[in-house]
């Protein structure tokens, strides 16, 4: 089926958050620190309050009726700066005006005076004795970490994961085969095309707020705590976001845009710049230590892996960023031992928070790249060598956690031949696979209503964001298998929190999963419902009456949806409702889970110009391992961002911080990939064994190829001879890495 | 100042700052929001409009600009008969996923068509490296695109 929403997309009409005008709405524009860690002696507004236009301006001492501190892992950031600012772009002032432009100008007739401190702009810093403290109060924890109890902040460690698993050291003793390095994965912007932009109100009905955000109902929870009032008089309203890739998870810009609305009186829209969002949220940079054991015949036998996240000045989604990294660390073979110490460690840098793939993206290349280096001395090919150390189905992934529900082993060969692993390649040619595990689907809380229409239509209203994914198609598609009737005459729309029933999220690979499940689950309670009714037209025989068509058939007899929904209330009119749930079977705890595990698997083909350094990614290939693909079309679509990314990520794509500062702040000196980034040839297998938890067998998608590719990226550029450690891998870095490996011995 | 030109077939005139770029004055003056606002840089491409059926930055194209000649905006184009084979080749391949990018896509690819500048697939990948899109990775637009610059030599 084609996309539901293509012609309104096609045809400009989709309004984002940024298209939207609401009455008396004033503009705002947020002031910034310059400085990544400061104290703040003085701010003086009078002469910004003075220009004609500018109807509110906002400072820390504008919350001093409330306890200002928000974050869902660890309540550790202020709405506006209290005090200190701890990185550069951290917001200490916000001015909301009738335009834009007076706006911006109020901002820059604020005068601040800041008495600079000492910072820790790197992990090394942070973590070197005596280091600055980018947070000095004890670590209080946020309502949806999800991660059991948190331990008390270590100087800059706010958030460690660990795995120990077997003798690890014993194993590495006894080893034939041991290597080691450390790798290197930078900062990364996810650059959601759309920035964020909230629009907020507050007024007698509460807190209403127009949001670019992917979890509509814990931006609800963070500002109702936030603000005081209860969770019902908070209305968050999500239209079609322009991308998100989990830069739009948990809660952004909206506590700010709130608290200048509730200043003001009148409605407020601030909509970030580009150099705004990429100090809102960005991807982790990471160091890892990672060492791998075995045997001479290439059975490996231990993993040991320490790695330090940097979280930015702000936790935000860093402590799930480092178990997902951490589960991801081992890879998914048959270890006789494991050791993962994974650390998130703040640093006077902009904040680090999701993005797609995250954890997995950061270890599987590093973990990956070992694997084959224990190939290369056995003598074995890379995919035999997998062949004969992928976990099998059923098998414990870590202790306690999900066993494995994928077939990785007929993954990894579909993959192979996709790329063409056999045919026969110049020297300067690599190929690679990657095969890995991400953590998926995060916390299985989700529900969903369907509506019946008298007309025979069906809505489906479900707190899923729509960013892109397609989610609007595949949850109309689910709900019309289970119903009977063409997906086109069921509606799908966004998220308004005062209406669409709780979901936890939209990431990590759920909404197809789990809010579709609730979807299937709705719409099954309405399909019971329109048995019932037609049980009473053809009472004595109900096993008889099968759906079809948009109707209740009884042999050739037939009634309409419309002619039972009739049946039911009489005249003209009525609604039938279904409601569906998903949650937790046990506690729900990080520990127990994950819902799935998505498959994060990847071929590339590179050529490497000795001379230049530069690499050509030429083919590319993944395997969507999704249970059951709802539109393969779309889960093509989702591989193929992925891939792209994946490439943005592993070949050019890193943030600049020289001492706290972002020194490439715009898509001219960030550069995204464009379609001539786009690899000769690139393919996706759909791989269908129905092993999935969501609807009719199905899994998430999306994420995986993302890791997967970078790591498959990453073992054929040492398969061409080059083994990096450092990504991206710019023409420069492969160059001095090729000039470094002509004097090693070999 | 006072400016006079053609607005998607029909004329247009009205008063505009000099300084005022003309995605501003498209999208918070008439309320023409397909046009897109991204990067801000030129880099994007989600703002492009049509000036004189040539694709351009609206973010960093002074309105002053545009007197006495013809923009045309998605709002206007998706109203012509060239829209729908693009359309329809979108959404055949899903070439399209936020959408974020779409109406400034869209436009380029129809005055690339028109000036015959869509020959093969390099030529492809060159012509719309100027608008990027987050999410589907070009695959698909690749796809419809040499789909619609095939008919068109054909």
């Amino acid at each position: 089926m084609a996309r539901s929403d293509a012609a309104e997309k096609l045809r400009g009409d989709v309004r984002y958050v940024g298209d939207l005008v609401v009455p008396r709405m004033l503009h705002g524009k947020v002031l910034r620190s310059p400085y990544p860690h400061a104290r703040i002696i003085s701010i003086d507004t009078s002469a910004a309050d003075a220009m004609p236009g500018v109807v509110a301006i906002l400072t820390g001492a504008d919350l001093l009726d409330i306890d200002p501190h928000y974050g869902h892992a660890i309540k550790d950031r202020p709405i506006v700066a209290i005090d200190r600012v701890r990185f550069a772009g951290e917001p200490v002032a916000a001015v909301a005006a009738t335009d834009e432009a007076t706006a911006e100008a109020a901002v820059r007739a604020i005068v601040v005076e800041y008495d600079e401190l000492p910072i820790v702009g790197t992990v090394e810093e942070a973590l070197a004795p005596g280091a600055t403290l980018v947070h000095d109060q004890p670590l209080r924890p946020g309502a949806f970490h999800g991660l059991g109890t948190l331990a008390e902040r270590d100087g800059n460690v706010c958030y460690r994961y660990t795995i120990d698993r077997g003798d690890v050291d014993a194993a590495f003793a006894a080893a034939d085969i041991v290597v080691e390095g450390d790798y290197v994965f930078p900062s990364v912007y996810q650059y959601a095309m759309e920035t964020h932009t909230v629009v907020a109100q507050v007024d007698s009905d509460g807190i209403t707020i127009w949001a670019t955000c992917q979890h509509p109902f814990l931006v609800r929870a963070e500002i109702a705590a936030l603000f005081d009032v209860p969770l019902g008089r908070v209305r968050i309203i999500v239209p079609y976001l322009g991308g998100g890739f989990g830069s739009k998870s948990y809660t952004k810009m909206e506590p700010i845009t709130v608290a200048l609305a509730r200043k003001a009186g009148r409605p407020v829209r601030i909509a970030n710049r580009v150099d705004e969002s990429m100090v809102t949220t960005r991807r982790h940079n990471m160091t890892a230590r990672v060492r791998t054991a075995a045997t001479r015949d290439g059975r490996l036998l231990a993993r040991d892996v320490q790695a330090w996240f940097d979280t930015g000045a702000y936790a935000d989604n860093g402590p799930r960023v480092t178990a997902t990294g951490g589960d991801a660390a081992a890879g998914p073979y048959r270890w006789s031992a494991v050791r993962v110490d994974a650390a998130c460690v703040y640093t006077n840098t902009a904040p680090s928070g999701s993005y797609r793939a995250f954890g997995a993206s950061h270890l599987q290349w590093a973990g990956e790249l070992q694997v084959d280096e224990v190939a290369r001395r056995a003598g074995i090919d890379p995919i035999e060598m997998r062949r004969r150390n992928l976990l099998r189905p059923g098998e414990q992934v870590r202790p306690g956690g999900k066993p494995l529900d994928a077939d990785l082993v007929g993954d990894i060969e579909k993959v192979a031949e996709a790329l063409g692993w056999s045919r026969e390649k110049d020297p300067d040619t690599g190929r690679g696979v990657s095969v890995g595990l991400l953590a998926a689907g995060a916390h299985p809380v989700s529900s969903a209503v369907v509506r019946m229409e008298a007309d025979g239509g069906a809505v489906v209203l479900v707190g899923s964001t729509e960013l892109g994914q397609g989610q609007r198609t595949a949850f109309a598609q689910i709900a019309g298998e289970v119903l009977a009737m063409p997906a086109e005459r069921i509606t799908c729309q966004g998220t308004d929190t005062r209406f669409t029933p709780y979901d936890r999220s939209t990431g990590a690979s759920r909404s197809t999963t789990l809010a579709g499940l609730a979807v299937q689950r709705a719409a099954d309670a309405i399909r019971v419902d329109l048995l019932d009714i037609a049980a009473t037209v053809w009472p004595g025989d109900p096993g008889a009456i099968e759906l079809r068509d948009g109707a209740a058939w009884h042999g050739d007899e037939f009634r309409t949806y419309p002619e039972l929904i009739a049946k039911r209330f009489g005249l003209s009119g009525g609604q039938l409702i279904g409601e569906g749930g998903v949650h937790p079977e046990g506690t729900g705890s990080y520990a127990e889970g994950p819902v799935f595990w998505e498959v994060c698997i990847g071929a590339a083909e590179v050529h490497v110009d000795r001379e230049t350094g530069q690499v050509t990614v030429n083919r590319t290939a993944t395997v969507a391992d999704v249970g059951r693909a709802i539109n393969p079309q779309l889960v093509e679509r989702q591989d193929e961002g992925a891939t792209m990314q994946g490439i943005g990520n592993a070949m050019f794509e890193e943030m600049v911080f020289v001492d706290g500062q972002l020194l490439n702040d715009n898509l001219l000196d960030y550069r995204i990939p464009t379609m001539e980034d786009l690899p000769r040839h690139s393919s996706c297998v759909i791989v269908e064994n129905e092993d999935g938890p969501g609807p009719f067998g199905a899994k998430g998608c999306g994420e995986g190829a993302f890791a997967g590719i970078i790591g498959a990226i990453a073992t054929a550029v040492a398969d061409a001879g080059v083994p990096m450690t450092e990504l991206p891998f710019t023409p420069e870095r492969v160059w001095r890495r090729i000039q470094e490996l002509k004097e090693e011995p070999a | 100042m006072r400016i006079a030109l053609q607005l998607n077939g029909a004329p247009t005139s009205m008063d505009i700052e000099p300084q005022e770029f003309l995605l501003d004055v498209l999208r918070d003056d008439l309320g023409l929001t397909g046009a897109k606002r991204s990067c801000d840089t030129q880099v994007c491409g989600a703002c492009t409009v049509l000036v004189d059926g040539a694709p351009v930055s609206a973010c960093s194209y002074l309105a002053a600009e545009t007197d006495g000649r013809v923009v045309t905006t998605i709002e206007g184009f998706r109203e012509t008969p060239a829209f729908g084979p693009i359309a329809e080749a979108f959404t055949r391949h899903a070439a399209l996923q936020c959408g974020f990018c779409t109406p400034g896509m869209v436009l380029t690819i129809h005055a690339l068509l028109e000036d015959g500048e869509l020959t093969d697939e390099a030529s492809i990948r060159h012509g719309l490296a100027g608008n990027l899109c987050r999410c589907t990775g070009y695959r698909a637009i690749l796809d419809a695109v040499s789909e619609l610059a095939s008919e068109r030599i054909a």
